[in-house]
C-alpha cells in the first residue's frame, strides 16, 4: 500500500503557513550561528565573566529544578488526587506564572521577600536577606519554572489514573508505600520531562531574576543577564553566549522529547 | 471470618445487607447498575455509605454514626480485604515476581519471605515459569492468574472478585475458572459476576441484586434451578441437574441417568456433579422417542410462558423451549405428563 500525500485529509494549502511558521522559528537560530565569530568563539565563551555566568546559571537552574521537584510533586499530587473547595481556583493561580510577565513576578517576589517586603522584615530578624543574592536567583527561577513541572506531572497523574493505587491499597500498602512504590514509578516519565522543562525555563529566566536578584557578576548575573549586558559593549560575546544557550536548550528539549517518546 | 455489610447509599439508590460466612464464596448477581460495584466499593473501603456498617469477624471496618454507634472507618490498606478486578492491573513497572511480592513487602515481610510467598502463589495459580516476565509480555489469562496470585499473597481475610473473567478470552476462561475454584475452596470471598457458570461452579450461595436491593438469596443450585426473581430467571435460563458422577453419567436422586460431555477436568468417579444444558436443547414428547441414545426425563409441565419467538415450557425437571406449533400439537398445558429428551452432546457435566 502506498501512502498518499494528503494523508488524514489535511488540506494541502495548510502546509504553506506551517512551513512559514517553522522558518520563522528556525531562521533566527540560523542567523545566530551565521553571526558567530568562530575564531574568537573559544576565547569569548571562556572569559572569566562568561564562565562565571554559565556556571552560575547551571548551578542555580539545577537548584531551582530540585526545588521545583520538592514542591511541585506534592502540589501535582494534591491537585490530581484530592478534592477540596477552591481547588480549580487554586490550580489557576498556581499556573499564573506561566502567563505572567516575568518582570511582574520579580516585582511580586521583591515585595514579598525584599527588605521592605511582606516577609522581608521577619526574615531580616532571623538574619536572612534574600534579595540580590544567589538564593534570590534560585527563587526567581523556581517561581517561573514551577508551573511547568506541576502541569506536566498533573497531566501524567491523571493519565495514569488511580486504579493501580486502589489495588495497591487493597494489597495492604499504606498511602506512603503506594506513593513511593506505585504512584511515583508510574509517572516517572512525566516527572522527568516536567523536570527537564522546568530546568530549561529556569535556565532562560531573565525578567524575574534581574528585578528580584539584580545583576552581580558571580552572584546573580546568570547567562541570560550576561548576554543582555554584553550586547551593548561586546556584541560578538553576546552572540557566542547566545549560541551556548541555544545548544543547551536543544539538548534539554531533545532529552525531554525522547522521554516522552519512550513513554 | 464472618463478613457483614449493611449499606445505604441513597445517591445510587442502594440499600442492602450481605453476609459471608467463614470459608464461604458468595456470588453477587444482578443487572448493570443494580448496586454490585457499590457493594464491593463499600466492602473495600473505597466508598463510605451514608448509613451502614461493615464488619469482618466482629472487627468494625465502616460504621456510620447514629443509633448509639460511634462512627469509625478503617482505611482500605488496613482492612485485609483484597480486590481482584476485571482488569488484572498488574503494576507495569514491576516484573511478575515483584508484583506478587508487593503485598508481603508492603506488609513488612522480609525479602526472603516475600520471595517465598510469591513462588508459592505463582505455583498455585500455575504460572511459576513466568516469574521473570514483564506484565506487558503476558496474555490476558496469564495476567489474571498473576493478579490472583498477587491478591492471595496479601493473605486477605476476604477476597473481592469483580467479574474476574469478564475480560478474558473465551478459550482461557475454563482454565482460570478452575484455578479460582481451587483457591476459593474454604476461603471467604465475594464474587460479582454476570456468568451463571461462575455462580454455579464457584459460589456456595447466590445473592441477587436489583435496583440496589437484595431480591433473592440462597444456595446457588436452588436459586438457579428455581429462580424467583426476574433477573435470576433470565440469567439462570440454563437447566441444572445435580447428582453423582458414576461410569461417565450423572445419576440423579430420582433415579434418572443423564449422559453428557464432561468438562475438563472431569469430576472424579462417585463425586457430586452437575449437568448443565440450555432449554433450547430440550425436545418435548408425549410418547417415548426412538432413535439415538439420549437422556430422557419424565416430568410434569408446571408453567408455559412466551420466550421470544418460542414457548418456554417449565416442568418439574427442566425447562424446554419449543415452537408455538409444537406446543399446540403436543397439547401442552400445566399438569401434562411429558418426556424431555436431550442429546448427550448438548449437556456439559461439571464437578459440583
Amino acid at each position: 500500500m502506498r501512502r498518499t500525500g494528503s494523508e488524514g485529509g489535511v488540506p494541502r494549502w495548510i502546509l504553506l503557513p506551517a512551513a512559514a511558521g517553522a522558518a520563522f522559528v528556525l531562521l533566527p537560530l540560523l542567523a545566530i550561528v551565521l553571526q558567530v565569530d568562530w575564531r574568537a568563539f573559544p576565547a569569548l565563551v571562556t572569559s572569566e565573566a562568561s564562565r562565571d555566568a554559565l556556571l552560575l546559571s547551571l548551578r542555580t537552574s539545577t537548584a531551582s529544578t530540585l526545588l521545583c521537584v520538592l514542591l511541585g510533586v506534592p502540589m501535582a499530587v494534591a491537585l490530581a488526587r484530592t478534592r477540596f473547595p477552591g481547588q480549580s481556583l487554586l490550580r489557576a493561580l498556581v499556573l499564573l506564572p506561566l502567563v505572567l510577565p516575568p518582570v511582574v513576578g520579580g516585582i511580586a517576589l521583591l515585595y514579598t521577600f525584599g527588605r521592605r517586603g511582606l516577609l522581608g522584615e521577619t526574615l531580616e530578624v532571623v538574619g536572612l536577606e534574600v534579595a540580590f543574592s544567589t538564593a534570590a536567583v534560585v527563587m526567581a527561577q523556581t517561581f517561573v519554572a514551577l508551573p511547568f513541572l506541576v502541569v506536566s506531572l498533573e497531566g501524567a497523574l491523571r493519565t495514569a489514573g488511580h486504579r493501580y493505587e486502589v489495588v495497591a491499597a487493597s494489597l495492604g500498602a499504606r498511602p506512603t508505600t503506594v506513593f513511593r512504590r506505585v504512584t511515583l514509578p508510574l509517572v516517572l516519565p512525566g516527572l522527568l520531562s516536567g523536570s527537564v522543562l522546568a530546568f530549561a525555563r529556569a535556565l532562560g529566566e531573565f525578567g524575574a531574576t534581574i528585578t528580584f536578584a539584580g545583576s552581580l557578576q558571580g552572584t546573580t548575573r546568570t547567562l541570560p543577564l550576561e548576554i543582555y549586558l554584553r550586547r551593548e559593549t561586546d556584541a560578538d560575546a553576546a552572540v557566542a553566549l547566545s549560541l551556548v544557550l541555544v545548544v543547551v536548550a536543544v539538548v534539554v528539549i531533545g532529552t525531554a522529547g525522547q522521554g516522552r517518546v519512550r513513554r | 471470618m464472618t463478613f457483614e455489610l449493611e449499606a445505604e447509599v441513597p445517591e445510587r439508590g442502594v440499600e442492602l445487607a450481605l453476609r459471608v460466612a467463614p470459608g464461604e464464596t458468595v456470588a453477587l448477581l444482578g443487572p448493570n447498575g443494580a448496586g454490585k460495584s457499590t457493594a464491593l466499593a463499600v466492602a473495600a473501603g473505597l466508598l463510605r455509605p451514608d448509613r451502614g456498617r461493615v464488619a469482618l469477624d466482629a472487627r468494625p471496618l465502616t460504621v456510620t454514626g447514629g443509633g448509639g454507634q460511634r462512627a469509625s472507618y478503617v482505611p482500605p490498606h488496613a482492612r485485609r480485604i483484597a480486590l481482584l478486578a476485571q482488569d488484572p492491573l498488574l503494576f507495569p513497572h514491576l516484573d511478575v515476581r515483584a508484583n506478587v511480592e508487593f503485598a508481603p513487602r508492603a506488609q513488612g515481610a522480609g525479602r526472603a519471605a516475600a520471595r517465598e510467598a510469591a513462588e508459592r502463589w505463582l505455583t498455585t495459580v500455575g504460572v511459576a515459569d513466568l516469574a521473570d516476565r514483564r506484565p506487558g509480555e503476558l496474555s490476558g489469562g496469564q495476567a489474571q492468574r498473576v493478579a490472583l496470585a498477587r491478591a492471595l499473597a496479601a493473605d486477605p481475610l476476604l477476597l473481592l472478585l469483580d467479574e474476574p473473567m469478564a475480560a478474558l478470552d473465551v478459550a482461557v476462561t475454563p482454565a482460570v475458572r478452575q484455578v479460582l475454584r481451587t483457591v476459593l475452596a474454604g476461603r471467604s470471598a465475594l464474587l460479582v459476576t454476570h456468568d451463571v457458570l461462575d455462580a454455579l461452579l464457584l459460589a456456595d450461595r447466590v445473592v441477587v441484586l436489583e435496583d440496589g436491593r437484595v431480591v433473592e438469596e440462597g444456595p446457588t443450585s436452588e436459586v438457579l434451578s428455581r429462580p424467583r426473581s426476574a433477573f435470576a430467571a433470565r440469567i439462570a435460563g440454563l437447566n441444572i441437574l445435580t447428582g453423582t458422577w458414576r461410569g461417565g453419567r450423572v445419576h440423579c436422586e430420582d433415579g434418572s441417568v443423564v449422559a453428557g460431555m464432561s468438562s475438563d477436568p472431569a469430576p472424579s468417579d462417585g463425586a457430586r456433579a452437575v449437568a448443565v444444558f440450555s432449554p433450547g436443547a430440550v425436545s418435548v414428547y408425549r410418547d417415548a422417542p426412538g432413535g439415538s441414545p439420549r437422556t430422557v426425563l419424565r416430568a410434569q409441565v408446571t408453567e408455559i410462558e412466551p420466550h421470544g419467538d418460542r414457548i418456554r415450557i417449565r416442568t418439574t425437571r427442566a425447562a424446554a423451549d419449543v415452537t408455538p406449533q409444537a406446543a399446540a400439537e403436543l397439547d401442552l398445558a400445566p399438569g401434562a405428563e411429558v418426556l424431555l429428551s436431550v442429546k448427550a452432546t448438548e449437556i456439559t457435566v461439571y464437578p459440583a
